[in-house]
């Protein structure tokens, strides 16, 4: 019984921490209809500006809390100012992908300026805990509650009695009315984002003090954590996201309080997957909405591919294979090896996101699918490579297909937010179940990749092979969109609801679709896995899944030769100019921001 | 006569407002049936639900007497339920003749539903493996195509190969009534397919429509320009506030005073009374109508 309190009391302290977190993203979403995939970022900067304070600028409590509100406001201002405002006429996602690399962008020049190491964050709060009816309460939990409290009096104050509180709650209902009625809607934008910011650098300050520990890697799970919170209780929803900080925080302390620490994200995750699918509008809302009017969920810019002969990519394909003729350095051969992996993965991300518009972030776990399937049924069953890489294609397709149905009513920004759900789960399976995967130890020991009994050990033939499926695959593929089923997929991207009226059924289509591609990312996840000969649940993390996004873009969306291009140009240039690897995350989400702002069809043009 | 559509009590409410409030509506085989009524009247509500875009509250809807109530729109376009939207819903980035080819998905051989599961793998097999049957089905449903498209003259017919967002308003709407055809409907819901456009361009789908009904194709049309109604309906159905408050042949429908006061707003409009308002409607109405008749 006591111990059930005190996990209530920790959940009631974790749920206040997300509700700052989730409250900012309601608020940004209310007003701009956006998911701040950058508010993780904030939450960090906030941390830091805390570290600063406290542990090189000595300062007390309340001006630490002052500065991490003040920094991490005006972090919220260069957001809207950067991410937001140039895309106001852009299609519906454009600003989402835009968040997400500047999260890449701060996220790095973090862990540039402090070290990707966790360190300690001092808590100013003395150490005192006294119990009450066998519930132990310590200060910092009191202050925690305080500030979760005094922001909510603040922020209700806010919206209730000024003027500017007033506009942005008329910008929320109607963005074009509270427009023509004179509300600056940019000036509402810039104070809901430096409200938004200040909440989630706060929040960043109080985990820190709460844990004792930050990390640049604690971005990505804050951003999560938010949205999770804010899907609960209904995207855009103020109250309703406090309601669904707490439920979160709740059922992730009773979820570990049964099943161990590992669990917690998996309860958050599948929490979300399950609201999606359930009650997609939120707990407090009504499932009987229209479906609104299309071409708002999709990123797909209207312009001419760029198309080649036949001639020359039928040359350009020699060329690819005399190459290692030519150069025989192993490290340029293994450079574009890999490019030539990642391009498996940009064709089948490019087919996913491009042609059937259903925006994954989650696509890195097709790897992870294929990876572990086909280490495990050559290092445990002895299959051969070759036919452990064929099947682990298969099984990915196959699997990832049954994992992401669950989203294929969804549309939109609903479709990201669940692929990256169901990619962090599977990564969570993956590490949670130890007697087929071996949990965290990872599977060592997996064999090289032969043909007829005859290892391939040398770069070049490594070079070959990967080429040789990839060129395999893009044909296929090519095929596929010539077909009736070309058409079709794009005619489910334009307008599914037209679609269906044509007798189109979705979900066999985006079956379809995400069958193939799996096919193609599993492949590439079971050869990376031979090549590496050691996989674990971090190698196919979520930035290779983003990172793969950044290259459909680059290439052109649909794009077949485009998925190639795009990763030769994001794989290869880097190392070749041997780039290390911090700066290139920074690239990469640099990279995203323009492309998103100036180029959004991409180098050869959408399909 | 058989009744190909029987449209039975159809509710529909958004929150407290109710859209389409208890609606009967018959369509026999080869009738043409205008739906008309001011706007916000309910009528594409009323389409929606028929269409199965929509579910309703209550009522039912029954096609060639099967209870197709509640059914998934793919599920209609099966049974060759065919309709153009509104505000127009082309797929922008698809060419012209892609799009007239979508709505002959439904007859596409290669597309066929098969066992679930099984028949999308089916389906994906032959896409990227079949060599022979699937390039011959495309190359008769293109030849089709082109035989719907030459229905709008030279309209569509040169720009069959240009992506549908590069179209005029107008084409784009051409486009959409082509798609819907592909499908080879047996009924065809038309939802105000000469919004936007000029009078010559009403004409010539106005003929394009008579053509239609010439072929014995069952047609159900939303419109506001009377005029269009007038001349092409055998019965019209006048919806206001989701209710049905007049029916019958247009020559009955425009004499009506419900219909005339219903288009003029509700009692009284600034300050006249009904008979007023009535008057002031009457010859507008017949103008109209009855002008060329």
């Amino acid at each position: 019984m006591t111990s059930f309190l005190d996990h209530t009391i920790n959940g009631l302290v974790v749920g206040n921490i997300y509700a700052l977190l989730a409250v900012g993203l309601a608020l940004i979403f209310g007003v701009s209809r956006l998911i701040n995939f950058a508010h993780g970022s904030v939450y960090v900067v906030g941390a830091y500006v805390g570290l600063i304070a406290v542990a090189h600028l000595k300062l007390p409590l309340p001006l630490t809390i002052l500065a991490v509100v003040v920094g991490t406001g005006a972090l919220g201002i260069l957001i809207e100012r950067v991410g937001l405002r140039p895309l106001a006429h852009s299609v519906r996602i454009a600003p989402l992908l835009a968040t997400i690399g500047i999260s890449f962008v701060i996220d790095q020049l973090i862990q540039l300026t402090f070290s990707p190491d966790p360190q300690a964050l001092p808590s100013l709060v003395p150490d005192w805990r006294f119990t009450v009816g066998g519930v132990t309460v310590g200060a910092l939990d009191l202050v925690i509650a305080g500030i979760g409290v005094t922001s909510a009096a603040l922020l209700y104050g806010f919206l209730t009695f000024t003027r500017l509180g007033w506009a942005v709650r008329a910008t929320a209902q109607d963005r074009d009315a509270a427009r023509q009625m004179g509300v600056d809607v940019d000036a509402v934008n810039r104070a809901v984002f430096a409200i938004a910011s200040a909440l989630g650098g706060l929040s960043g300050l109080l985990v820190g003090m709460y844990y004792n520990y930050i990390s640049p890697a604690m971005s990505f799970q804050a951003t999560l954590k938010g949205i999770v919170a804010e899907v609960v209780g209904g995207v855009g929803n103020v109250p309703g996201a406090v309601v669904g900080s707490l439920l979160l925080g709740l059922t992730e302390s009773y979820g570990i309080a049964l099943l161990g620490t590992t669990y917690r994200n998996l309860f958050a995750f599948v929490l979300l997957v399950l609201i999606l699918v359930l009650k997609p509008n939120g707990l407090f809302a009504s499932n009987r909405q229209l479906p609104p009017e299309p071409m708002t969920g999709t990123f797909v810019a209207p312009s001419r591919p760029l198309k080649l002969p036949a001639s020359a990519l039928a040359g350009l394909t020699v060329a690819a294979f005399a190459l290692p003729l030519v150069v025989t350095t192993p490290y340029v051969l293994q450079t574009l090896s890999n490019a030539w992996l990642y391009a498996m993965l940009g064709l089948s991300l490019t087919l996913v996101a491009g042609t059937v518009g259903q925006v994954s972030l989650g696509h890195a776990a097709l790897l992870a699918i294929g990876g572990y399937v086909s280490a495990l049924l050559a290092v445990d069953l002895g299959l051969p490579v070759m036919l452990a890489i064929l099947a682990a294609g298969l099984a990915t397709g196959a699997i990832g297909t049954v994992l992401v149905s669950p989203a294929f009513r969804l549309r939109g920004h609903y479709v990201s937010i669940a692929t990256l759900a169901i990619g962090e789960i599977v990564g969570l399976v993956i590490l949670n179940w130890e007697s087929v995967t071996r949990g965290p130890i990872g599977v060592s020991g997996i064999p090289p990749i032969e043909i007829a009994g005859i290892p391939l050990y040398s770069a070049a033939a490594t070079y070959w092979f990967t080429l040789a499926v990839m060129v395999v695959l893009a044909l296929l593929q090519a095929k596929l969109l010539a077909s009736h089923l070309g058409r079709t997929l794009r005619a489910i991207r334009e307008d599914d609801v037209a679609a269906r009226s044509h007798g189109i059924a979705l979900s066999r289509y985006k079956a379809i679709a995400f069958g193939f591609g799996g096919f193609a990312a599993g492949i590439s996840g079971a050869i990376t896995a031979h090549l590496y000969s050691y996989i674990n649940h971090e190698t196919f993390n979520a930035q290779i899944s983003i990172l793969a996004l950044t290259i459909v873009i680059l290439g052109g969306m649909g794009n077949v030769l485009g998925a190639i291009v795009g990763s030769v140009a994001l794989i290869g240039l880097p190392e070749l100019f041997r780039i290390t690897a911090e700066y290139r995350i920074l690239i990469y989400g640099i990279a995203l921001l323009l492309l998103v702002r100036f180029r959004p069809q991409g180098l050869l043009g959408t399909v | 006569m058989p009744k190909l559509l029987e449209v039975r009590g159809l509710v529909r409410r958004f929150g407290g407002l109710t859209a389409v409030d208890g609606i009967d509506l018959d369509v026999a085989e080869g009738e043409m049936v205008s739906v008309i009524g001011p706007n916000g009247a309910g009528k594409t509500t009323l389409f929606n639900l028929v269409t199965g875009l929509d579910h309703p509250d209550d009522g039912s809807v029954r096609l060639a007497g099967e209870d197709v109530t509640g059914l998934a729109p793919e599920a209609l376009a099966r049974r060759r339920v065919a309709r153009t939207f509104q505000h127009g819903r082309v797929f922008g980035n698809l060419t012209v003749m892609d799009n007239v080819l979508i709505g002959a998905h439904t007859r596409l051989k290669v597309a066929r539903p098969g066992w679930p599961i099984l028949g999308a793998v089916a389906e994906l097999g032959r896409a990227l493996f079949g060599v022979f049957e699937p390039a011959v089905e495309e190359y008769a449903l293109k030849a089709e195509a082109r035989e719907i498209l030459k229905l709008f003259g030279d309209r569509l017919l040169p720009r069959q190969d240009q992506p549908a967002y590069s179209l005029s308003y107008a084409n784009r709407r051409r486009v959409e009534i082509a798609r819907a055809l592909a499908l080879k409907p047996r009924i065809l819901f038309l939802d105000e397919p000469t919004a936007g456009m000029n009078p010559t361009e009403t004409n010539e789908i106005m003929e394009i429509v008579r053509g239609l009904k010439a072929t014995g194709l069952t047609i159900v049309l939303i419109e506001h320009k009377l005029d269009m109604v007038m001349r092409l309906s055998d019965r019209i159905v006048v919806m206001d506030d989701g209710a049905r408050i007049a029916e019958g042949p247009p020559s009955a429908v425009r004499h009506d005073p419900k219909v005339i006061a219903a288009y003029l707003g509700h009692g009284s409009v600034g300050g006249a009374d009904d008979r007023a308002a009535g008057a002031v409607a009457e010859p507008r109405l017949k103008a109209v109508a009855g002008g060329r008749a």
